[in-house]
């Protein structure tokens, strides 16, 4: 379970985050949706603790995120995440970039890390790539490689931040079935998207976030087909 | 009257060559070798760092690369003589030669570092890598990629710079022609001699790096 | 070990000192003139694919590459004296800078016309431009910003390669400062100063281009 408590960030005087209550549960997907600037991908951020918070607490598994005596590497794997950009590492080959975190932080065995590797990465898709370097890949590819490889540390917890909006159009449709694949496989997500229909079909809940607050929460019946706050209603009508 | 002071160039003088080509070569590789691990570290340092120490750094190996290697070599071998600890022609020659390597090769390697996404070690981080772990496995591969060319120029640029190392006594191939010129009085055909050694060495490496650099950026 | 500095000798030397800074400058800034005439018609014959100067500029571009300075040096003064033809010190040093630097700026010169994009050729000429106009206006502006910066390089390296003078008796910075220290025997002394005298001129050289690029390009650069 994460579980955020009262969070509070700012970059120098800038309040980013004002006081974010949330909780995921075991095998749910939460999707938060919001215009650029609403903090939302900085939440992802405070709970991989790339960012350190001001105030509050983020728990997972009630581990204390950003306590000092906490170990932040190993928290990490716990948590998998991908990001806007696919930081496909260049000088590997598709199975190198994804059996090496399990090799070298978990201390995998070779071949043990290189058989889950090979299963996930054949798993969205990429079975047939496995010696190509990430380079000569779509930005699909190599954003599916991306999941592939935060899949194959077999982390509790998945956060996506943004995934298909650096992609050219006709590629966020594989990207998304990726995703749809991994909810049937009951992965608990939290999914930064601007793709809101996406949002709708795939998440238990929806967050949608405005200035730093959750303007508005519930299920995506509720949020997304008949918002009740005016500024969710204005935000809606602009991206649909 | 058929007494001449100069003996002409012979087979005789083949060990006193080879002994200098050996002496060029034994240099460069003692330079290229210490400067490219400095240089290494020194990049690293400075790429990572911040601006106080990266502008500090830099005020060093400015001076390094400023100063002719020539005023470097002759300072340095006076210096040590002078407090009492001279050394022989070849340690002050490598340490200089190295020195001057780093400063060059630390360039290289910092703008390698430097070209490195800022995203590649925080998806590494991400992956539960520690600080140590994104380094040795993301930062230091990925940043070395694409500096192997500039590399090999300062490598190479090390190789021919190596012959100012006779200034300070160190037998090396030009300082070893030049004992022979003076028997000899045969200037033209050992000053290129000479320099078709250098040019031997120096254009298929050039070449390969222009090889590489071109696949590169396919 | 302690070594005591006496600078006053030097300071009583400071005028012979700053006339071989002088002469330092003065011949990399010639040896800089004569590269430039003769590496623009190089560098055109090997974009042309001259038949004749093509190969001339190939050959000359390697050798000035792939061999020592020192060795270059040494051509001039005792290669060339072998065939007769004796040069004197500066002139043997200039000859070297100026066959070094023609090999590189003749590369300089190839590779920045070789980078501006051919659409840019297109563009002028979609505008009425005659072709001496887009030479004129379009494409010679955009190559002379990406050469410019190679160009100051090469020149630093002129300055600090001439230091090689000591070696065959010349009177710029470096063998005006062995010659001077041969008289005391403060070595020491002499070449501090003179390594100090050539990180100024360097630093003054790139300041003063850098100023000179900020008028000509307007903060384009």
């Amino acid at each position: 379970m994460i579980q955020i408590k009262n969070v509070h960030k700012s970059f120098d005087d800038l309040a980013v985050l004002k006081g974010i209550n949330l909780t995921v549960n075991k095998g749910e997907a939460l999707s938060i949706i919001g215009g650029s600037g609403s903090g939302k991908s900085t939440l992802l951020y405070c709970i991989n603790a790339i960012e350190s918070i001001q105030q509050g607490q983020i728990l997972v598994d009630d581990i204390d995120v950003h306590a000092s005596h906490t170990n932040q590497d190993k928290l990490r794997q716990k948590l998998g995440m991908v990001f806007q950009q696919w930081n496909a590492f260049p000088h590997l080959t598709v199975l190198e970039n994804a059996a090496l975190a399990p090799r070298i932080v978990k201390k995998m065995r070779k071949e043990e890390a290189i058989e889950i590797a090979k299963k996930e990465l054949i798993h969205v898709g990429l079975g047939d790539k496995l010696d190509m370097y990430p380079t000569k890949m779509s930005g699909g590819q190599q954003q599916r490689l991306a999941i592939a490889r935060a899949l194959a540390m077999r982390p509790d917890y998945m956060l996506f931040d943004e995934i298909t909006s650096a992609l050219d159009p006709e590629l966020v449709g594989e990207v998304l079935d990726t995703l749809r694949m991994l909810r049937d496989d009951g992965i608990t997500m939290i999914c930064v998207t601007h793709e809101i229909a996406f949002a709708r079909e795939v998440s238990d809940t929806v967050a949608y976030f405005h200035q730093g607050v959750i303007e508005e929460i519930g299920p995506p019946e509720q949020v997304i087909s008949n918002p009740q706050k005016q500024t969710t209603q204005h935000f809606l009508r602009k991206v649909l | 009257m058929g007494l001449s002071l100069f003996t002409p160039l012979s087979w005789n003088d083949a060990g006193f060559i080879l002994t200098g080509i050996w002496n060029t070569v034994i240099i460069s590789l003692v330079a290229i070798l210490v400067g490219t691990l400095l240089g290494l570290i020194v990049g690293f340092i400075r790429s990572a760092s911040n601006q106080l120490v990266n502008a500090l750094l830099g005020s060093i190996l400015d001076v390094l690369r400023s100063v002719p290697l020539i005023i470097q070599l002759i300072l340095f071998s006076t210096y040590v003589g002078a407090i009492g600890h001279p050394l022989p022609p070849f340690a002050a020659g490598s340490i200089i030669l190295s020195l001057y390597a780093m400063a060059f090769m630390s360039e290289v390697f910092r703008g390698g570092f430097n070209s490195v996404p800022p995203s590649m070690p925080l998806a590494a981080r991400a992956l539960g890598m520690n600080a140590w772990q994104t380094i040795i496995y993301i930062r230091l591969p990925i940043g070395l990629r694409t500096v192997f060319p500039s590399w090999l120029g300062v490598a190479l640029s090390v190789i021919k710079d190596s012959a100012l190392v006779s200034v300070i006594g160190y037998m090396e191939l030009l300082r070893t022609s030049e004992q022979l010129i003076s028997r000899t009085q045969q200037p033209l055909e050992i000053l290129i001699g000479v320099g078709i050694f250098y040019f031997l060495i120096s254009y298929p490496l050039s070449l390969y790096g222009k090889h590489i650099e071109r696949k590169m950026a396919l | 070990m302690d070594y005591e500095f006496h600078w006053s000798i030097v300071w009583r030397h400071m005028p012979e000192m700053l006339q071989g800074a002088f002469v330092t400058l003065h011949v990399s800034v010639l040896s800089m003139l004569i590269g430039i005439l003769i590496a623009t018609p190089l560098a055109i014959a090997k974009l042309n694919h001259n038949k004749f100067f093509s190969p001339i500029a190939t050959v000359w571009v390697e050798i000035a590459r792939n061999t020592p300075g020192l060795f270059q040096i040494y051509m001039a003064y005792f290669g060339l004296g072998a065939l007769g033809i004796h040069l004197s010190p500066y002139v043997a040093v200039l000859c070297a800078l100026a066959f070094v630097n023609t090999g590189y700026l003749t590369e300089t010169f190839r590779g920045g016309f070789q980078s501006i994009p051919k659409t840019q050729y297109s563009a002028a000429k979609s505008l009425g431009m005659s072709r001496f106009q887009s030479y004129r206006h379009i494409i010679l502006p955009q190559m002379f910003r990406r050469i410019y910066h190679p160009m100051t390089n090469q020149f630093i390296w002129a300055i600090l390669m001439s230091s090689l003078g000591i070696l065959v008796g010349m009177n710029e910075l470096s063998g005006e400062t062995q010659r001077l220290q041969s008289l005391s025997f403060r070595t020491l002394e002499f070449f501090i100063v003179a390594a100090v005298m050539y990180f100024i001129i360097t630093k003054l050289v790139l300041l003063s281009t850098a100023l000179i690029a900020r008028k000509l390009f307007k903060g384009e650069i």
